[in-house]
């Protein structure tokens, strides 16, 4: 440590020191000014925990205590979002085949009710991809949002396969719900909820030939991980999971006694004749399933790299907590690795959070939300649409020779973009040769003040203006610049300079 | 001459006849090798079908491929009739099946089963390079892993494992006109990491980038389109266009990965399964034609590979759950066409599972020795090299 102890070290040593110093009464304003945590230790904590931290953000945070603003964090906790849901999330599949028949009558034999379907699914994707990234944009709990990907990373479902989409709603919902609340919740109501038991096959598994594929997943990705169980485990859960369906009118969950496989079953050590719920039960008993699911925390949170010791530390607080996120969130983000300035800057950011992040630290308004979802999938996450049933590996997989310069290639059209007017739906594209065409489009000038060009003279948005180009190149940026090309002290671009470095790309 | 130059002379003598002969050192006899992964596990059962076998339709008997709808390679296998746009390269014997590839103790994990495949791992281990780059592991060839186009491998789809580690320079990119725009508009310079493995990475690759765009810029630029247009102008399609373009323009790479996805055929398989071998089959038979057309036919190999084939026995849905061993294609001028090695028994099977006679890392090896003159093994128990190269 002694070689980093730059201005960082002495920081962090400072306010160790202080903090014992601030538990003593007789001195209460050197205890409330010492206790603060300082911009850096700020900029840290939103950079894994926000979306796009502003420069006010962090001086907000900066006064504060370190373990209140954690706690602060954790207190906000709306668990529904604000923006409104789209108008067919209450229709069930019986909607879809009407829609489909009706088309069909209306069209004559030229629509095929499959097309109809088809359509279907893309225009509700659609919506829904939309309603998600709006309210990412407009939250005033990003770690909520964070939280809620991070649940859909790991109980992945896609649009692509599901194809009744109010169920992806509701599954998002469920997500939601349980961002900040209760795991082994969670666990119960995925295994029944509607989008996964059509992802991985579950409404299709019955006694007479159990389909494997959610009791596999359930233990490999789920709870477990590989090494920790047989494949004669996989087909018992399978069986035990048997009749577990959804209502074909309505798409809500449905348990057809008649179909389940009520016989006795041997799972993890343990005999009985065993349903879902047991299953699900005797994972949440098994040390390993909150050790899988803390070392995902920590990849999402902290470093590339769990520390052995500390997974079990945490796990162990999270499963004696009967699996509450709040305490193990708590725990994890007041842990000396993750306030260790060595673990700062060491983690990638995803593309929606380089996205979502960018459009609300420039704060510019984007009415249409579909060129930034079409950026998010050439830059390999689309939500909604995970590549497969492991999620988006993330980490350095996030980039790639195409991606780092896909992601190049949007912040300079942000940049170039004005700060004030909103962003029109051509201004960006994703790569590929399906966008060639709009990409030859915008080889045109932008009109419009560049961040760049326009220098001292640009108005930055209410997020960024009046804040002088030491702070916001600190805010903006998770360490020193990579490049350190002296952009001068012009606002604009001090903020250009600052996104295309490639330190920009890290959190 | 006096004992030192003899001793030199002769040196330098051996080492051309090792050139020309058994190790291949030299660009023109280097072949590139095209990968072609099949996401998800193929069914190989449904794609060399054992149609004479009364046991395979006793275990496919709602999705098992009739009699008549398979193109038969002899008495006992056959084709799937969506596969007929390879069978001219059948006839041309510069295809050869190998059948029942797979390996000891599998595993029926999708990312866990491809890491396998694309790290040539036993079951066991687990290994972070990918198989082509360890057959570079120190076989310092002329070009590779330094100088010449400034990048050795191309893949056009997301999964760059197989040619993933630090003796291969791997460039991941769907579209060569946008990639050379964009890499002329970012900079390179300060390598420093600070010992941050997140930044060192993201640099890295900022610096691939730049080199490889400096070797591509001037090969690409005004190369040669090729003769047919692929079936598919998006996905697959589009990925072989790039790979021909690659080829044609001359671009010294040893290796390029494309992949078709969709393959997880859990349920009601027929339909998507029939799709998905119509385009393969069609696109290489494209990509033969025009690679014949550029004179470059003998100068690829194209390989299919999937992370496993499907159990014997159809589910209740229509589909197939996550088996073991599957056949493999393998393409090119300087292919032995045919049927290879022992198609797995229908009623010896392992946890209703096939059990595979031939190890995928005997296929490696046969590759890395005939596409690019390197000796490697990959801690199969049994080396040896197979006869579908001539």
């Amino acid at each position: 440590m002694t070689a980093r102890l730059g201005r960082r070290g002495f920081l962090r040593d400072f306010g160790g020191g202080a903090a014992v110093l601030g538990a003593a009464t007789w001195l209460p304003r050197t205890a409330l000014a010492s206790s603060a945590m300082g911009f850096e230790e700020a900029r840290h904590l939103l950079s894994r925990t926000a979306l796009g931290a502003t420069p006010l953000d962090i001086v907000a945070t900066q006064r504060l205590d370190y373990a209140a603003a954690v706690d602060g964090l954790l207190a906000r906790f709306r668990p529904q979002a604000a923006t409104p849901a789209p108008d067919w999330v209450n229709t069930g599949p019986s909607f879809v085949r009407q829609q489909a028949k009706a088309q069909t009558d209306k069209a004559g034999v030229e629509a095929k009710p499959v097309q109809v379907v088809q359509k279907l699914v893309q225009e509700q994707g659609r919506d829904l991809r939309n309603w998600w990234v709006e309210e990412m944009i407009a939250t005033d709990q990003p770690l909520v949002e964070r939280m809620t990907m991070f649940w859909h990373n790991h109980f992945t479902s896609s649009i692509q396969k599901v194809r009744f989409v109010p169920s992806m709603y509701w599954q998002n919902v469920l997500f939601r719900r349980e961002a900040l609340g209760n795991f082994a919740r969670l666990l119960h109501a995925v295994a029944r909820d509607p989008a996964m038991l059509v992802y991985l096959d579950g409404v299709r598994s019955v006694a007479k030939q159990p389909n494997e594929n959610f009791g596999r997943e359930l233990l490999e990705l789920f709870t477990l991980g590989e090494g920790h169980y047989t494949e004669a485990d996989i087909k018992n859960a399978a069986r035990a999971f048997t009749g577990w369906s959804i209502d074909r009118d309505t798409g809500h969950f449905q348990n057809h006694l008649q179909l389940h496989d009520d016989g006795e079953k041997t799972f993890l050590g343990e005999s009985g004749r065993f349903n879902g719920d047991d299953i699900v039960n005797i994972l949440l008993r098994q040390p390993r399933t909150a050790e899988l699911i803390v070392e995902k925390l920590w990849r999402e949170f902290v470093s590339f790299t769990p520390d052995p010791q500390e997974v079990k530390r945490l796990a162990a607080i999270f499963r004696t907590g009967g699996y509450e996120m709040k305490p193990v969130l708590r725990a994890l983000l007041l842990s000396p690795a993750f306030r260790d300035p060595a673990n700062r800057a060491v983690l990638i950011k995803s593309p929606v959070e380089l996205i979502v992040g960018s459009v609300r630290v420039l704060g510019l308004p984007v009415p249409e939300k579909t060129q930034l979802i079409r950026m998010m999938g050439a830059l390999g996450q689309i939500p909604f649409n995970p590549p497969n049933v492991k999620g988006w590996p993330g980490g350095e997989s996030w980039i790639t020779t195409n991606t780092l310069l896909l992601r190049q290639q949007f912040l300079r059209r942000l940049i170039e973009a004005t700060t004030v007017s909103p962003m029109e739906g051509s201004m960006m594209a994703a790569g590929g040769a399906q966008n060639r065409r709009i990409e030859r489009r915008e080889q045109l000038p932008v009109e419009g003040r560049s961040l760049r060009n326009s220098a001292s003279e640009v108005r930055l948005g209410p997020t960024l203006e009046n804040v002088d180009a030491d702070t916001l190149r600190r805010a903006l940026l998770p360490r020193l610049p990579i490049d350190g090309v002296d952009a001068g002290d012009a606002p604009g671009a001090v903020v250009a300079a600052a996104m295309l470095d490639p330190a920009y790309q890290l959190k | 001459m006096n004992r030192r130059d003899f001793l030199l002379g002769a040196g330098a003598l051996s080492l051309t006849v090792m050139g020309r002969g058994a190790v291949a050192g030299t660009d023109a006899s280097r072949k590139v090798l095209i990968l072609v992964e099949l996401k998800g596990g193929n069914d190989g059962l449904n794609t060399v079908i054992p149609y004479a076998d009364a046991n395979y339709h006793a275990l496919r008997s709602g999705i098992g491929v009739a009699r008549e709808r398979t193109l038969q390679l002899d008495e006992r296998v056959g084709l799937h009739q969506k596969l007929e746009p390879l069978m001219e390269s059948w006839k041309a014997r510069d295809f050869a099946i190998l059948q029942g590839v797979g390996y000891p103790l599998p595993n029926r994990s999708h990312f866990r089963s491809i890491e396998i495949w694309d790290t040539a791992s036993s079951s066991n281990q687990t290994l972070s390079e990918g198989w082509i780059a360890r057959a570079f592991e120190k076989a310092s060839l002329p070009g590779v892993g330094k100088g010449g186009a400034g990048v050795d491998a191309i893949v056009t789809d997301t999964n760059s494992l197989p040619v993933t580690g630090p003796d291969l320079r791997t460039i991941v990119m769907q579209d060569a006109e946008n990639f050379l725009r964009q890499a002329a508009a970012m900079k390179d310079g300060r390598t420093g990491d600070d010992g941050n493995p997140a930044l060192r990475h993201l640099l890295a690759v900022r610096h691939e980038v730049n080199g490889a765009a400096q070797g591509l810029r001037d090969k690409l630029h005004d190369g040669p389109a090729p003769a047919t247009q692929y079936p598919q102008e998006f996905g697959f399609g589009r990925q072989l266009d790039l790979a021909t373009r690659i080829l044609m323009a001359g671009v010294p790479v040893v290796a390029i990965k494309v992949a078709l996805g969709g393959f997880d055929t859990h349920a009601n398989q027929v339909a998507t399964h029939e799709r998905l071998l119509g385009v393969l089959a069609q696109n290489l038979a494209v990509l033969r034609k025009n690679l014949i057309a550029a004179n470059l036919w003998n100068n690829v190999v194209v390989m299919t590979y999937s992370e496993f084939g499907r159990r014997a026995k159809q589910n209740a849905s229509g589909g197939t759950d996550h088996g073991t061993a599957a056949p493999q294609f393998i393409m090119g001028g300087t292919v032995k066409g045919g049927l290879h090695g022992v198609y797995p028994s229908l009623t010896d099977l392992q946890d209703g599972d096939l059990k595979h006679t031939v190890d995928f890392r005997n296929v490696y090896s046969t590759l890395a020795h005939g596409c690019w003159g390197v000796s490697r093994e990959f801690g199969q128990r049994d080396r040896q090299t197979l006869g579908f190269l001539a």
